[in-house]
Parts: C-alpha cells; sequence; structure tokens
C-alpha cells in the first residue's frame, strides 16, 4: 500500500491557545470582556534587554505586527495593541497535547515543532470516507476547537509539509502526483536551512521547478548534503521516519464510530467486537494476551481507559470479556466516545491445549482457577492476592515470600522440625512476665488485662537477627501452655543479664 | 437399617452430593453425618469467641483440609484480618503454597469473593473468615456450592450474634489442655473439644479430637465426659 501523509501547520498555535483559555475562562466567570479572538493581540517575551514579540494572532498580522518585531516598535505602529506575556515551552506542551487528541485519526502521530504535526494515515483515510472527506474532518475539528490549522495530504512527508504551508488549493495531492505538487512552490518548502533558501532566492531560483532539474552534484557542492537529503526525502526518493508521540502497540484493535457512541451497551458491543478481532489473531498467532488496555476516545479530547491483567496467556473472548466487564461502569461516556481501541501490551506464547473431555481436575494448574484468580484480581486488585513460597529464613516474619506466579515452583522445602503457631500476630505485644531464672520459661504472663498461669513449657528456641539483613536482638521463644489449655507462643527479646530484655507475645497454637 | 436410613434421608430432601467421598478422617465423627459422609460440597460453619480458640478452629479445620486437598488440591483462604501464619499448616498436612491467600479490606468484600470462588470447581475448598453473615448472604453461598461441589468454611470469630444461617454445619472448636507424651515435660499433642452444634440431617455431638501424627485422633479417656448426644435433626 502506498503511503500516505498529512501534515498540520498551526498557523497562530499559542495566540490561539491563549483565545480559547481566555473564552472558556469568561464563560466560566460570567465576565463581559472583549474576546481576544476578536481582538489584534500579540504575546512577548524578554530578550536581551528588550521586549520582542513572540507570537502575534491573525488581526495583529495583518496590521503589520510580526513575530521577531521589537514591542515598542509595534505599539508605535498600533497603540490599542493588547499584551500578554509568552510562556516558555507553551508551543511544544501544546503540540503534544494536540498530537495525542489526533491518534483518533491515526495510530501514528508525530510532533512537528515548532508549529505543525504529522501524521502516517496509511490505510486510515476509507474509515472516513476518502482522502478530502478525512482531511476536511481533522480540519473541521480543530477549527471548532478554535485552532487556525492548515493540513494536507500527499504521499510523502515533505510534500504534505510544504502543501500545507505554502500550496494551494487543492490540498489533497492525488496519490503520485507529489512532484508535480512541489514544482510550483517556493525553496522554502522543501525545509532547508535558512540561509540555503535566501541564497536560492538571490541567485534568481523561486520556484522548485527552476532548479530540480540541475544536475546533483552542482547542487551539493553549492547548498550542501542538507539541502540534497531534504530534496530526496520530498521527491520521496529517501525515506524519512516519524517518530509516534505514543509508540504503537503491535497487538492494538481500533473500532471508529460513526455516530458517538453514550450507552452502555454501546461500548459492551464495542468491546465485544474488539475482543473477537483481536483473540481471533492471537489465537491464529498461537499467543495470549498478559494484559490489555480498552480505550474510548471521547467526543471532548478526554480519553476514557480501563486496564485488565491475567495470570497466564488468555485468548478467551468470554473470560476477558468479563474482566472487563467489572471495570465497565467506570468509563464516562460523556458527550459520546468516538473511537475504540484494544491494546495488548503484554504477550505471551500460548499453545492451544487439546480440548479436554471432560473438565479439569483442579489444582493450581486449572485454567479455570487462574480465570477465578483474574476475576478477583480486577475488583479487589492483584496485590492482595497471594500465594507463598517458603524462603529460608529461620525469622519467622521471613521464613516465607509471595510467589511471582501460580505456577512458580519450590526452590526448598516448607520446615517442620520446628512447630510454628497456626495464627500469628502481624506485630509482636507487649506482655508482662514473672520468670524465676534466666533462660527458664516463665510462670506467669498478662496479655491483654488477664493472667496466664503457665502450666507446660518447651524452650528456649533462640532465633538470631540475620546480621547482613537486619540489625538487632535475637529473640529466645517459648511454646507455653497454661492453665486452661491454651497454647501460646512467648519470646524475650534480648538477653536476660542485660536487663533490656522484652517480653512478648507472637502467636497462638492450635 | 441403613437402606431405611438412607430412604429417610431422601425423603427429607438430602442429595447425596458426591460419590467421591473423601475420608476425612473424623473415626467416629462420622456417625453424626448423614449415611456417615462428611457433607462435602456445602457450606461448613466455624464460630469461635476467643482468639486462642480461633487457632484451636484453624487446626481442626487444617486437619479436614489436608484430607480435602489430597495430593493435588487448591484453595483459597479469602480474609479481612488473617493471622494464619502459611508456613503452620505444614504441621497439618498441607503444603501452604497449594492455599491462595485473598486478603481484603471489608467484610462485604469477603462474602463477594468467597461466592465467586466458590462457583469455581477447580478447587478443593474455600475458607472464608468473616465475623457475620446474614442469613441471605449464606444462602447465595449453599446455591454457589451446589453448583459447583466445592466445600466452604466460614470461619468466625468474635461473633456478635450466632444467627441462622443456611450452612450445612455449625462446629464450635475449643482448646484442651495437652496430654503429656509418656511423662515427658512439655506440650504434648494439640487437643481439642469438637462440638458439633448444628447438622442438617444428622447427629449433633461433642468429642475430643487430638492430632496426632498427621491424623485426627479421638480421646478416649475423656470421654466420659462428654454429655450424651441429642437428637436433632437441621
Amino acid at each position: 500500500m502506498a503511503s500516505r501523509f498529512v501534515s498540520i501547520w498551526f498557523r497562530h498555535l499559542t495566540t490561539d491557545w491563549f483565545a480559547i483559555r481566555q473564552q472558556a475562562l469568561a464563560k466560566h466567570s460570567g465576565e463581559t470582556k472583549p474576546l481576544l479572538k476578536d481582538l489584534p493581540f500579540v504575546l512577548r517575551a524578554p530578550s536581551h534587554g528588550r521586549m520582542v514579540i513572540t507570537a502575534a494572532n491573525a488581526f495583529a498580522e495583518r496590521k503589520g505586527i510580526t513575530p521577531g518585531m521589537v514591542l515598542a516598535d509595534a505599539r508605535a505602529l498600533f497603540p490599542d495593541l493588547e499584551v500578554l506575556d509568552d510562556k516558555p515551552d507553551l508551543s511544544e506542551k501544546l503540540l503534544k497535547r494536540l498530537a495525542l487528541w489526533c491518534i483518533r485519526f491515526t495510530p501514528i502521530v508525530a510532533v512537528d515543532p515548532p508549529d505543525g504535526l504529522l501524521l502516517d494515515v496509511t490505510g486510515c483515510t476509507h474509515l472516513w470516507g476518502g482522502d478530502e472527506r478525512y482531511l476536511e474532518e481533522i480540519v473541521k475539528k480543530l477549527n471548532a476547537r478554535g485552532y487556525d490549522v492548515r493540513a494536507a495530504m500527499a504521499d510523502t512527508l515533505g510534500v504534505a509539509w510544504a502543501m500545507a504551508r505554502f500550496g494551494n488549493e487543492p490540498l489533497v495531492v492525488a496519490p503520485g502526483r507529489h512532484i508535480e505538487a512541489l514544482l510550483p512552490l517556493p525553496p522554502e518548502a522543501l525545509r532547508l536551512e535558512a540561509d540555503a533558501a535566501t541564497r536560492l532566492h538571490k541567485l534568481g531560483l523561486h520556484q522548485i521547478r527552476q532548479f530540480i532539474q540541475m544536475p546533483r552534484a552542482s547542487l551539493r557542492r553549492r547548498f550542501g548534503p542538507h539541502f540534497i537529503m531534504r530534496l530526496d526525502m520530498a521527491l520521496g526518493q529517501e525515506m524519512e521516519g516519524i517518530e509516534p508521540v505514543e509508540p504503537v502497540e503491535p497487538y492494538q484493535e481500533r473500532l471508529p464510530c460513526l455516530e458517538p457512541i453514550v450507552t452502555a451497551t454501546g461500548i459492551e458491543i464495542a468491546l465485544q467486537q474488539l475482543l473477537e478481532t483481536l483473540c481471533l489473531r492471537l489465537r491464529h498467532e498461537q499467543k495470549g494476551l498478559r494484559s490489555a488496555v480498552f480505550k474510548g476516545y471521547r467526543v471532548d479530547g478526554k480519553i476514557e481507559r480501563i486496564d485488565i491483567g491475567t495470570n497466564r496467556p488468555s485468548h478467551h473472548v468470554s473470560h476477558l470479556f468479563k474482566l472487563f466487564e467489572i471495570k465497565l461502569p467506570t468509563i464516562e461516556p460523556a458527550l459520546g466516545i468516538e473511537l475504540f481501541v484494544l491494546e495488548a501490551p503484554k504477550v505471551e506464547d500460548h499453545f492451544a491445549q487439546q480440548e479436554q473431555m471432560w473438565e479439569g481436575t483442579g489444582g493450581l494448574d486449572d485454567e479455570r482457577l487462574s480465570e477465578l484468580i483474574d476475576r478477583l484480581a480486577v475488583k479487589v486488585g492483584a496485590q492482595s492476592i497471594r500465594r507463598y513460597v517458603p524462603d529460608e529464613h529461620y525469622w519467622p516474619e521471613r521464613s516465607f515470600k509471595p510467589a511471582a506466579s501460580l505456577q512458580e515452583k519450590l526452590t526448598t522445602n516448607w520446615r517442620t522440625d520446628k512447630l510454628r503457631p497456626l495464627n500469628l500476630l502481624a506485630t509482636p505485644e507487649r506482655i508482662d512476665v514473672t520468670a524465676p531464672i534466666p533462660d527458664y520459661p516463665p510462670m506467669l504472663f498478662r496479655h491483654n488485662g488477664k493472667l496466664h498461669k503457665i502450666v507446660k513449657a518447651d524452650g528456649p528456641e533462640r532465633i538470631e537477627q540475620e546480621w547482613w539483613l537486619q540489625q538487632g536482638q535475637h529473640r529466645d521463644y517459648y511454646r507455653v501452655e497454661d492453665e486452661e489449655g491454651y497454647r501460646y507462643w512467648l519470646f524475650r527479646l534480648g538477653h536476660y543479664h542485660e536487663k533490656t530484655y522484652q517480653w512478648f507475645i507472637h502467636g497462638f497454637f492450635a | 437399617m441403613a437402606a431405611l436410613q438412607t430412604d429417610i434421608l431422601r425423603l427429607q430432601g438430602f442429595k447425596p452430593v458426591n460419590s467421591l467421598a473423601v475420608d476425612m478422617g473424623l473415626g467416629h465423627i462420622k456417625d453424626a453425618f448423614p449415611n456417615a459422609t462428611f457433607p462435602l460440597g456445602a457450606v461448613h460453619e466455624f464460630v469461635s469467641t476467643k482468639t486462642e480458640d480461633a487457632a484451636a478452629t484453624g487446626g481442626f479445620m487444617a486437619g479436614l483440609l489436608s484430607s480435602l486437598l489430597g495430593t493435588s488440591g487448591a484453595a483459597l483462604w479469602i480474609s479481612a484480618s488473617r493471622t494464619l501464619f502459611p508456613p503452620a499448616l505444614k504441621s497439618f498436612g498441607i503444603h501452604p503454597d497449594r492455599f491462595i491467600f485473598v486478603d481484603l479490606q471489608k467484610e462485604k468484600d469477603v462474602i463477594w469473593a468467597m461466592d465467586e470462588a466458590l462457583k469455581c470447581g477447580a478447587l478443593a475448598a474455600v475458607v472464608g473468615e468473616m465475623q457475620e453473615i446474614s442469613f441471605t448472604a449464606s444462602r447465595r453461598l449453599q446455591l454457589a456450592v451446589e453448583q459447583s461441589q466445592v466445600t466452604g468454611f466460614i470461619l468466625r470469630n468474635h461473633y456478635r450474634q450466632l444467627n441462622t444461617t443456611a450452612c450445612v454445619s455449625r462446629w464450635k472448636i475449643t482448646s484442651l489442655p495437652s496430654e503429656p507424651v509418656d511423662d515427658l515435660p512439655g506440650i504434648g499433642f494439640p487437643t481439642w473439644r469438637v462440638e458439633l452444634l448444628r447438622i442438617r440431617n444428622g447427629r449433633s455431638g461433642v468429642w475430643d479430637m487430638q492430632w496426632r501424627d498427621g491424623k485426627l485422633l479421638p480421646v478416649y479417656k475423656s470421654l466420659s465426659q462428654v454429655p450424651e448426644q441429642q437428637q436433632k435433626t437441621g
């Protein structure tokens, strides 16, 4: 398929933004100040001790005020000029935001500083009913937001860029006709360095057609390799890459809607369709997704998104739909969603298992279990679902660790030589103890105001801190049983003779 | 006689759920159950009032779970206030890595998660820790297990009110003093008083049990103290 590119040129990017913002604020607060968009105004910034105009709106430009002028000169030309302070880096931020907004037209959108966007629209235009309709839609939408734009479409980025800035109607260059379109344009249209363009004009070469036939060697000698590169790019003889603002996911499905979708049923149908196409593709490639993102591009420019994750690769439509279903009510369609995108950022190999005659035998490898865990994780968060495997530590709190997956195998066995309490307090609680002699189990202890008289005891079991992990005192554990037959796990922190020891209760035995 | 008993149970609407009955190692407690088999595919309720008894309840239940999980089964432990120490399950014959722990913030979520989990036939058992459960909620759980044949355990520690539930049984486990082994000093095997307060189509009763050598064993010595078993149907 032949490539098609669109270049969008924002003629008054920053001033448009100031006007849009002022209008929105005025509407919000009900003020009746004259709107900026109906006045000539400029943005200023200090430079070398003077105030210099950095941007002028269309009215100001008509009065002969251009960016780069000293503010005092402009005031002399037009005393009633409105002046606002420019914001540094404003245009970069605006372009980035607009580029993200433009993803609704094509997945590949790049920023073209200082005042443009580049779109790779190969294979996208038919969804809007042809090149002209597509370009018209982009311009109409941006105009409606308050931006003064010119956009052009061509087979190469260079020609699209040139047509947007210097070309005459029609701005859609038919496939294969891009060289013809380029011929009457001035040399600046080739994105040349400033002095190269001036030199061309000095030599009387005011149109590209006047020098395009000249021998390459002499052009290179006079104007440098950059000039030749730009020319080749425009002619399509050299590839020009663009860097999308958002990397394009290899597993992505898009569903543009003719009418904005506002109902829950509509969103569900869209999700179902996208899942079906994506899962069909995954199944053909013997892959399954581990995480997926469902995005809705709203008419007002916001993006609604929900994420899901799975425990094992899956291309099971109804299962994935269920996972999304729990979160679907969080999508706010507002005025409507015009584009749905389903992405699978994490995809792994998934070999289709033979269809089983009867259901699985259960256990951790059962697919139904991992689907259950996925469903729970969507609602309560994956961090609250844990499986534990043993870890080689004696310190009770560190003797186990969360497993990475349901299938993770044990690297070490669960210890059985030392008895451990069935219920363990998250943090040991202080108790008051009467102990007869050092290293002897206590006789009495008081916990939560109740006195327990110890009848039987085992211990001590000394557990030392692991100095490479944590500094601190050791614990001497005792298993004790009181008169009523309740069994506890107590410990003394520190040495008996140092007088700094403390007693704690840490757990309850069955 | 046995055939007549089975017929009566069937007439009472008792569905013999599982042909693959698991021997829970409960010894003569079995006689209390309908058809002398531990009801699988049902929800059992365990109540306790003290933290110490909660540990005893956990121990007895772990003993039941170990035979239920067998060699490859998996189970879910759902709780909003879990104090269970996973490595300790090993001493009750359970591989702690075959448990999946779901730690939630609210009890409402515990009931929801339990309902969801009980519908999953891949699990051997689901344990839910909650203080209160309404009759409606327990009925929902019961309906879920009837489809999937998963066995559910509800642990109710520090309950406020012992309300009616749709659970198949209600157990109460309390700690008993352990008996010395061969007159050696120190603590002996864990010993519990097992009270079956309520069982549908069965007989409630009280037994003393001990966890010993990886098995639940009755303690005969104190059997004399056991009050007479009451005839009661759920």
